[in-house]
């Protein structure tokens, strides 16, 4: 079976983002860009189930500028077979990120299609659950373990207070949380091997997919600053200083 | 308008993630509430007094005893119809559920919402809570899930909401539920706890977290929560994790225990009203946000304020 993974290249995880003067947006010109750190986890779930024999290919797609092709090269280092770039210098929603993918899926026919939970740049928290909601399938999100059996994939997932573990039919969605696996870094040869590997280059056009945002960003800001207060002595002044606060 | 609020619970009681959605949906319009569920006519009583709702709609149907997106989804959809807005808590159930509404109704979410600034227009954070991004909807439905520390709790008495029993839920067969491990524990929970211990990498190993912080929470009845350093190391469940990818709290007291304060931890507990740092390193990022700080090792300082308390 193949395994579809899109991967969206955002701000390195590393890097504190900086709002614009002009409230336009976050400055990212000149900053290090890298794969979504959920992304990571999802390519690295995929080459894990390939190498378990369960996955013949894994198919890498980025929806973004060219430089997303950067983020795609990475996921065929770590392991991924070949990719899809849909190129667009537009901002893409998530919602319209799900159509692209349906359209996607619909062509290559995954089994299985691993999301991310969420960009850390937008924050949504959105496009596996829409994906799932336009393809008919199910969806395992926040995952935490998979293990796929003959027609059915059982998910672990992560939610409050603990985990709930489901069962859903393939062809399935799964989206990853952060202890789902950790990631491998590439080698040197693998790096190279991947330059090689196919990378398809389309549009949203393509797909038919109408992009046209529906939320339209006002303005950026920083958040509230929150003030430094006092560093006490010892124990005794913590409590007293808790105590003059209300706080216990 | 009309919004429509998903309750938040376990077939039994109603959450409190509930109520900061009724405060939000009730600045956008007359509520009403959804409860889906399987015998869980007591939630729809409860749900009925809470200040501020008009009609409790609720779908009671083994379909939906573990409130699966796949069977959810199509029937919150269909009831949108008649309702012009989906508010739900961004909890791991609200977050599983209203993108799978907004695909179907082919609107575009707006996630995690901090204020309502007019009927279209919202606050959220993007990027950890580094940056405040106001948004406007140009979709006729909204679809929205709602941070719940951004909002006043709603009362949970003085309302006198009609409960309606509403059809139609059936079972998608796209998946089913095996299990739960929920933790069973006295201790109040993250999210609605007034006071919270959490404990950093600095602890060491679950033993010595379990010997530290364990005590000083119980003694201040206090949640206890960590940092996604020491959840990683297997000092405790995930699911006490605080932070950008783990829960948003905003207790009355934040007591951080050596955590230095990652930009990802301090996005998830800095809207607390006050925070109380204990860390041996004085130039730990999280002195930049705490209230009171105690440079200290925690070994010592800990034991010596929960018997001083």
């Amino acid at each position: 079976m193949k395994i579809l993974v899109p991967v969206k290249r955002v701000i390195d995880y590393n890097v504190k983002p900086r709002v614009k003067s002009d409230g336009s947006g976050v400055d990212l010109a000149n900053v290090k860009m890298s794969m979504n750190p959920f992304d990571e986890i999802s390519i690295e779930e995929a080459i894990r189930l390939k190498e378990a024999g369960k996955a013949e290919e894994v198919i890498a797609v980025s929806v973004g500028p060219q430089k997303a092709q950067e983020t795609l090269r990475t996921a065929l280092a770590m392991g991924a077979d070949r990719a899809i770039l849909v190129m667009t210098d537009e901002e893409v929603e998530p919602l319209a990120v799900a159509k692209i993918l349906a359209k996607i899926a619909e062509e290559e026919q995954p089994k299985l299609i691993i999301c991310g939970k969420q960009a850390i740049d937008d924050d949504s928290n959105q496009t596996g659950q829409m994906l799932a909601a336009l393809l008919g399938w199910g969806q395992g999100t926040f995952a935490n373990e998979v293990d796929i059996d003959g027609d059915s994939i059982t998910v672990k997932r992560e939610v409050d207070g603990g985990l709930q573990t489901v069962k859903l039919n393939l062809p399935a969605v799964v989206t990853t949380d952060l202890r789902l696996n950790e990631p491998r870094y590439a080698s040197l040869p693998n790096i190279m091997k991947a330059k090689k590997k196919p990378m398809d280059e389309k549009t949203p056009a393509d797909y038919g997919v109408d992009i046209t945002p529906r939320l339209t960003t006002i303005t950026v800001t920083e958040p509230p600053v929150r003030q430094a207060g006092e560093k006490v002595e010892d124990v005794d002044a913590l409590v007293a200083k808790l105590k003059a606060v209300g706080a216990i | 308008m009309k919004t429509l609020v998903l309750v938040e619970h376990d077939n039994k009681n109603m959450k409190d993630a509930t109520l900061a959605v009724v405060t939000a949906a009730s600045q956008l319009g007359e509520v009403h509430a959804l409860v889906i569920g399987s015998g869980c006519a007591s939630v729809a009583e409860q749900v009925a007094k809470v200040a501020g709702i008009a009609t409790v709609h609720v779908a009671d149907d083994p379909a939906l005893a573990n409130q699966l997106a796949e069977n959810a989804a199509p029937l919150i959809a269909s009831l949108m119809d008649t309702h012009d807005a989906f508010l739900a808590p961004a909890t791991t159930t609200g977050k599983n559920i209203a993108p799978r509404v907004a695909a179907l109704l082919d609107v575009m979410q707006i996630s995690d919402i901090l204020s309502v600034e007019s009927e279209d227009t919202f606050t959220r954070p993007i990027y950890a809570g580094n940056a405040i991004a106001t948004v406007k909807s140009s979709d006729a439905k909204k679809v929205i899930t709602v941070r719940g520390t951004a909002f006043d709790k709603a009362a949970t008495e003085g309302g006198s909401g009609t409960i309606e029993a509403i059809g139609g839920a059936s079972e998608a067969g796209l998946s089913s539920f095996v299990s739960d491990e929920i933790a069973k524990s006295e201790r109040p929970e993250l999210t609605s706890a007034k006071i919270i211990v959490s404990g950093g990498r600095a602890l060491g190993s679950s033993e010595k977290f379990e010997e530290v912080i364990t005590p000083l929470a119980d003694k201040l009845g206090a949640g206890i929560g960590a940092s996604r350093a020491a959840v990683d190391a297997g000092y405790v469940p995930n699911d006490y994790q605080v932070g950008q990818t783990g829960k948003i709290v905003a207790p009355e007291v934040y007591i951080a225990i050596g955590i230095s304060g990652a930009i990802q931890h301090l996005a998830g507990m800095k809207d607390s009203k006050i925070i109380v740092a204990i860390n041996k390193d004085e130039d730990a990022p999280i002195f930049q946000v705490a209230d009171i700080g105690l440079v200290a090792d925690l070994f010592n300082a800990v034991p010596e304020l929960t018997s001083k308390l």
